[in-house]
Order: structure tokens, then C-alpha cells, then sequence
């Protein structure tokens, strides 16, 4: 069976000369729920750029489910859902609008994608307000119309880079409730975050990167376990400072 | 993705297009629609009167083919540069580059939507006409390929502009500094026949001129150019635009690191 995501010597570098991705390898098996954590500009963004199609490799393999993303790019598309870190909806769209758009460039005809769309408007708050432009909805609601958009084709990966960035306590509970259900089902699901609570509640794998090279990818159970009575705030900061030759 | 999934997709784009285009119809139909209303007017009613006829046509005849094309260029390449530049500044590009259409499927739906708007906006002005002029058909054919070629044409060169554009500047020099011109300068309001024999050669080297000429060739059976050399024209700007075009989305269209 092959894996969710496999990426081998995957590396980027950018016109500027800046190495974003310094021959990553890494692999998400499928149905997992998996962190990939770092500090910002460590590399997390391009990854998942290079995953979705939004960013060219320098050089290296990333596949999904078995298919190259960049010489099988549109079979490796259809697997993966993108939650990005901004807002990058056409804020004058209606709510109902842009999901159900989305789910046409996917192939899905617009009388079926409206019928797809409904649970998944209603599973997350948003059906009374299916009808209004995108500008209306408060930030929450914004965060939750994006993971809408990126579930309605039904992809067997969701990516969701920082998705509870700027989100009340509440909400968040109620995204992580959704989240567990989205995996129960069979959703392998990518998540990161810069709130490493909702990684260890959430997550069953982590790797954590940093200038664009991995520093560890495991089990986060094995990973509590061998740092005894630390929490994952800690062994990351560890991690992170270590690396960069500091000390706590 | 099979050619029925890519159709879907395509008839996506168009259908966001078409709902985008009639959302904002006090910025996408009716301004085109005034301004060439004016024209027909001022320049056509008031003075034209007063004016003799060129190649045997009232000078409100004269002028009417060359204004619709004006409003069709304008529109075309006004769809694509905003569409694309907005979509690339806010990002939305995104929900079709993460999809498993194909570029060159996205390209071509930026190019179809500035085609429609182009398209739209040509038939009120036309409709708007025929409260001042008649209009005659002397070839269809020729009057649907000017009409389509030059909204290609011109949906392709806002999409060249639209991937280079940084900033909003960058959206509205193009179209303010040489596309106005060069239209004004492209024989909508005169015929070049009328000009000394260098003028007349200048004018030889604006692409719009050939545009014009043909579509009023199309309705009168008129042109102060052979509509073979138009159509050579315009066949040959547009092979250069998509090549342009092709060039760019290899490079990434600047919408791809």
C-alpha cells in the first residue's frame, strides 16, 4: 500500500538563492494524523507548496498515493485538500459559491457538488450563511469556509497549514472535534500548527523541521515516552534551540 | 483528468465568469456602453452631420464598427489583466493551480472569460447602434472572425500584462498609455486615405488599424486596407501573444515559485 505522502532528497531553492528545502525525506502513512511542526520560514509552507502544485522542486521525489507530483501532477491532485495559511478566497464570492466552484474544478458537476457541499456546510456552521458574500463572515467562519472548500471533493489527504491561527478557544475545540471525525473516517490528515497542544492532542505522528531539514519524524507517543515528563512545548523548543546552538 | 472532468472544470470557470461579469455590470457593461453612447452622439449625431461622407458612408456609419471594436478590445483586455492580477494578488488563483485542472486549462479559461466579457459588452454597444445608424451585414464570416480574433488577441495581452503587473499601477498604465492611443490612432474616427502619404504609412504600423478595418469590412464591405493583409495581422499578433503566453506559463506565470 503505498504511502499518503512520500517525499525523498526533496529540495527548493528560490530564485532569490534562498534553500528552503534542504533534500527533506519524509513519509506519511495512510490514515495517520500527522504534525509537521517548525519555526516560521523553516520550510513547512514550501513543502506543502511543493505537495499541492503550488511550488516547483529543485530537485528530489514527492508523491502521493504512489503518484508523482510532478509527472502524474493531476492524478496526485485529485487526493489532496489544501487548507492554506491566509485567506485566499475571492471575498465577494458567496459562501455557497466557492465551494461549490471549487468542487467543479475538480470535475464534480455543479447539481452534484451542491448536494456534496450541504453536510459538509452544515458540519461546520456555515449553511445559514450559504448565501452571503465571503466578506461577511467573521474570522472563525472564514477559517472554517476554506476547510469547507478543501473537503468538497473528498480527498483522502487534507492539508491544513495553521488552521486555528487566530481562532477563539471554542472554535478551536470545535475544529479539532471535527478534525478527529475527518481522520476516524479515513482521512489521512497533515496539520501545522504553532500550537503544539493541538498537536499532541491531535496528532499520532510528528517531525519537526527546521532550515529546511528534518530534525526528527516518529511517533509522538515514542516521542513523549523517551523525554520522560516533558511536554511537546518543551522537547520542541529543545530541539529547535539545540539546533540552532543555544541552550534553555 | 478525463475530458469530460476538464469540460466540467472549463464550464466552471466560464459559469464564475459570466456570474462575476453580471454582478459587477455597473463596472463591466454599462461604462463601455455610456462612453460609446457619447460617441455616438457628439461625434456621430452633432458633428458627424456636418461632416462628408467616407468610402460613401455617412460618417456615423463610418465610425459605428470601429467603436464597438473599441469597447471590445478594452473589455477583453480589461477582463484578463484585472481577473488575473486580483486573482494573483489575493491569491484565489490558488483554488484552481491545487486542482487537477491543467495550466494550460486555467489559461484558457482566463483567456474565454476575457473573450466573454468582450463579447457581452460588444452587443449592447451594438444594440445601442442601431438607435443611431443603420447597419448593414456585408460578411458575416468576417465579422465573427474579427470579432473573435481581436478578443483573443486582446484577452491574451491582458494576461501577458497581468502576469508582469506588481502593483495596481502596473494594471492601468498598459491600457491607459498604449492601448487608448494606439485605439484612438486606429482609424475608428477617420480613414488613413484622408492623411498625407507618410501619415498614412505610420498608421500602417498599428496593429488596431488592421482590427478595425476588417470589422468594418465585415458590415460595410469597406477598409482602407486589404482584409486579407487584416486578417495576416491579426492571425500573426496573435501567434506572438500565445507564444508569449506559452513562454510564461512554463516559467510559472508568476503565480508559481
Amino acid at each position: 500500500m503505498a504511502s499518503a505522502v512520500s517525499v525523498l532528497n526533496l529540495r527548493k531553492v528560490y530564485d532569490t538563492g534562498a534553500e528552503a528545502l534542504k533534500g527533506v525525506t519524509l513519509s506519511v502513512e495512510q490514515g495517520d494524523f500527522f504534525a509537521l511542526l517548525g519555526p516560521n520560514g523553516a520550510g513547512k509552507t514550501t513543502l506543502i507548496g511543493v505537495l499541492a502544485g503550488l511550488v516547483y522542486k529543485t530537485s528530489g521525489e514527492a508523491g502521493i498515493f504512489g503518484h508523482d507530483t510532478a509527472t502524474d501532477a493531476s492524478r496526485a491532485k485529485t487526493y489532496i485538500g489544501l487548507v492554506p495559511q491566509e485567506f485566499n478566497f475571492n471575498i465577494f464570492e458567496r459562501v455557497e459559491d466557492i465551494v461549490v466552484t471549487q468542487a467543479g474544478y475538480y470535475g464534480i458537476p455543479r447539481a452534484q457538488a451542491l448536494v456534496d457541499a450541504e453536510p459538509i456546510l452544515k458540519d461546520l456552521g456555515l449553511w445559514e450563511k450559504r448565501r452571503e458574500p465571503s466578506q461577511k463572515l467573521s474570522g472563525g467562519m472564514k477559517r472554517r469556509l476554506m476547510i469547507a472548500r478543501a473537503l468538497v471533493h473528498k480527498p483522502k489527504l487534507l492539508i491544513l497549514d495553521e488552521p486555528t491561527a487566530g481562532v477563539d478557544v471554542e472554535l478551536r475545540r470545535h475544529m479539532w472535534t471535527f478534525l478527529r471525525k475527518m481522520n476516524a473516517e479515513g482521512t489521512t490528515i497533515i496539520l501545522t500548527t504553532h500550537y503544539l497542544e493541538e498537536a499532541e492532542q491531535l496528532c499520532r505522528t510528528v517531525a519537526v523541521i527546521n532550515k529546511g531539514e528534518i530534525l526528527i519524524n516518529e511517533p509522538m507517543k515514542d516521542l513523549l515516552e523517551r523525554y520522560g515528563e516533558k511536554k511537546l512545548e518543551d522537547i520542541y523548543i529543545n530541539l529547535i534551540e539545540g539546533e540552532s546552538g543555544q541552550t534553555i | 483528468m478525463s475530458a469530460s472532468k476538464m469540460w466540467i472544470a472549463y464550464l466552471t470557470v466560464m459559469r464564475k465568469e459570466l456570474v462575476r461579469i453580471f454582478r459587477i455590470w455597473a463596472q463591466t457593461i454599462l461604462p463601455p456602453v455610456v462612453t460609446t453612447s457619447l460617441y455616438f452622439v457628439v461625434f456621430g449625431t452633432f458633428i458627424g452631420s456636418q461632416l462628408a461622407p467616407i468610402h460613401g458612408l455617412s460618417y456615423i456609419q463610418f465610425i459605428v464598427p470601429g467603436l464597438i471594436m473599441m469597447s471590445i478590445i478594452t473589455s477583453s483586455y480589461m477582463n484578463t489583466v484585472s481577473n488575473f492580477y486580483f486573482a494573483k494578488f489575493m491569491r484565489n488563483i490558488d483554488e484552481m493551480l491545487v486542482s487537477p485542472m491543467p495550466d494550460w486549462l486555467v489559461i484558457a479559461g482566463f483567456i474565454s472569460g476575457g473573450v466573454m466579457r468582450g463579447l457581452i459588452v460588444g452587443f449592447f454597444v451594438l444594440l445601442v447602434s442601431l438607435f443611431f445608424s443603420h447597419l448593414a451585414i456585408f460578411n458575416i464570416f468576417v465579422l465573427v472572425a474579427a470579432v473573435l480574433m481581436t478578443s483573443v488577441l486582446f484577452s491574451l495581452a491582458g494576461l501577458i500584462n497581468g502576469v508582469y503587473a506588481k502593483g495596481f499601477d502596473g494594471i492601468s498604465i498598459v491600457p491607459t498609455f498604449v492601448l487608448t492611443p494606439l485605439t484612438y490612432l486606429g482609424g475608428i474616427f477617420y480613414s488613413i486615405t484622408q492623411f498625407p502619404e507618410f501619415w498614412q504609412k505610420v498608421s500602417l504600423a498599428n496593429p488596431i488599424l488592421y482590427m478595425v478595418n476588417a470589422f468594418r469590412w465585415g458590415f460595410f464591405g469597406v477598409s482602407d486596407v486589404p482584409v486579407w493583409i487584416c486578417f495576416s495581422v491579426l492571425v500573426s499578433f496573435t501567434l506572438i501573444f500565445t507564444a508569449i503566453v506559452a513562454f510564461l506559463f512554463k516559467r510559472g506565470m508568476g503565480v508559481k515559485n
